[in-house]
């Protein structure tokens, strides 16, 4: 399931802005395995304890925050735009 | 610890927030030093982040503490005060204390263009101090913001940009484009410096009421930063020997339409679900609070509560505000009185406790909200029985009786 993830600087470690990768995944679970394996120790960063992705990163897929979108039991379609993005900016 | 430096979060992508010389407040810093500087915000200097003296956006803040009798009557509390930031200077609210703090930072790093996702408040002032200021600047705003709100950016000369789109989503365009373009936006890679310019207000009211700290503050929430803030500052004020350390409770105010933090501390929880805004309130109307779980957490730890109000409980908030205080706040406070009187009739609040309620932004940004709601008065021929038949006897004054 081919789809394409951004990734910004604060995960990628890139000093150019955010990153955008094809990473091949069909929901949220398989996307954190896919970016651990590309950027180790990321899961670290990105999920608390529970292996949950915490609260400091928002994800949204084709614009729309996963969280409306079921979270994750979200199923990725072939190329879907998926965004990561610090959650701490606004207001 | 970060050298300072404009950047958006920690690397473990918690936020960032600014340290301080705390031994170094208490040997600066008197009641005495404070009350023989100028009534702006700029009085607090050394409780700011910035390295050197303010070159800008000098004459912010230190808005009236307003003793609010009539309105006390009105709700049936005891003691009650107005922070009014609705007379901030010089765009009416209290984005003028944040932006004046971050515009200053961006002038210590050498930044020549300044930006900010906002709901409108901020958008004004970031297009007036940059102005002064003489930076180029870009706002971000939704496309159906409020028309006061879009002139009142365009009139200083800033790029506008509106998004086809809520304000999370303005905000999430500005996540992606702070730090590509060296340009400093207060919101994501200034946010470190700019939300603690929101501590002035906090500052502020603990200097009006003698230096001390008022039992419970009322506030209105978007992101939440500027609750969490309030709390900062009473607990630096103590820290630096200004004040005693008294107990205070938060109380946080929401539209019902845009809820999340609200609902999360009802359900005595600080975990934030996202909502998809819909409020007069523009100015709270943000979904997905980047501090809603700091703010949650404020509000729980201080003991105090929240509460959220339907768009009609926003009107009446602003018309009881206006017609007994005389005092035209904007939808966003109008959410905090009718919070405030929600609040107290279900006895979730207690009408001895000396209450601070915090005005945030004017009303004359947000007239479209009161359009329709309002009795706005007969039109008459210039003819004297005209006047005495629709509005004299309309009326039932006792001069036309007397006739």
């Amino acid at each position: 399931m081919p789809i394409q993830v951004r990734i910004p600087a604060a995960i990628s470690k890139g000093s150019h802005g955010s990153t955008t990768v094809e990473m091949k995944a069909a929901n949220l679970s398989e996307l954190l395995t896919a970016l651990e394996s590309m950027y180790p120790g990321v899961r670290k960063t990105i999920c608390d304890d529970a292996g949950k992705l915490n609260r400091f990163i928002n994800v949204f897929v084709n614009d729309e925050d996963i969280r409306f979108l079921g979270g994750e039991k979200c199923q990725f379609q072939d190329g879907d735009e998926v965004l990561l993005i610090p959650s701490i900016a606004g207001g | 610890m970060y050298p300072v430096s404009p950047r958006v979060v920690c690397d473990c992508l918690a936020p960032l927030e600014a340290a301080y010389d705390v031994d170094g407040w208490r040997k600066a810093l008197s009641r005495e030093v404070i009350a023989r500087r100028a009534p702006t915000l700029w009085r607090y200097r050394e409780m700011l982040p910035l390295d050197h003296e303010p070159v800008t956006s000098l004459n912010v803040g230190f808005t009236p503490l307003v003793k609010a009798q009539r309105l006390a009557a009105a709700l049936g509390c005891k003691s009650l005060w107005i922070k009014n930031d609705a007379v901030n200077c010089p765009t009416l609210s209290f984005k003028d204390r944040v932006v004046a703090v971050a515009i200053n930072k961006a002038k210590e790093f050498g930044m020549e263009t300044i930006a900010c996702a906002s709901t409108g408040n901020l958008a004004n002032a970031v297009a007036a101090h940059a102005a002064a200021a003489g930076l180029e600047a870009y706002v971000f705003i939704p496309d159906d913001l409020e028309e006061a709100k879009i002139y009142g950016s365009a009139v200083y000369g800033a790029h506008l940009v509106r998004i086809r789109g809520n304000y999370d989503a303005v905000n999430r365009l500005c996540t992606q484009i702070a730090g590509e373009y060296g340009w400093g936006f207060v919101n994501v890679n200034l946010r470190a410096f700019y939300c603690e310019g929101s501590k002035t207000l906090g500052f502020e009211v603990a200097e009006q009421l003698g230096w001390r700290i008022p039992p419970v503050v009322v506030v209105p929430i978007a992101s939440g930063s500027l609750i969490t803030r309030i709390g900062k500052a009473f607990s630096e004020l103590a820290e630096a020997g200004l004040l005693e350390p008294t107990p205070f409770k938060l109380i946080g105010a929401q539209a019902t339409g845009c809820s999340p933090i609200s609902v999360a501390v009802k359900q005595g929880g600080t975990a934030i679900e996202p909502q998809r805004p819909s409020t007069i309130a523009r100015s709270l109307a943000i979904g997905n609070p980047a501090d809603g779980y700091y703010a949650a957490k404020a509000i729980l730890d201080s003991g105090g509560t929240a509460g959220d109000v339907s768009d009609e409980e926003i009107r009446e908030g602003m018309k009881l505000l206006a017609e007994t205080e005389g005092i035209f706040g904007e939808t966003a406070a109008g959410v905090t009185i009718a919070v405030a009187r929600k609040l107290l009739r279900e006895g979730k609040m207690n009408p001895d406790e000396e209450t601070v309620l915090c005005v945030t932004g004017n009303g004359l940004k947000t007239l479209d909200a009161l359009v329709g709601h309002l009795d706005i008065g007969v039109t008459i021929r210039p003819r004297l029985e005209e006047f005495e038949a629709q509005v004299l006897r309309t009326a039932g004054s006792p001069a036309i009786a007397a006739n």
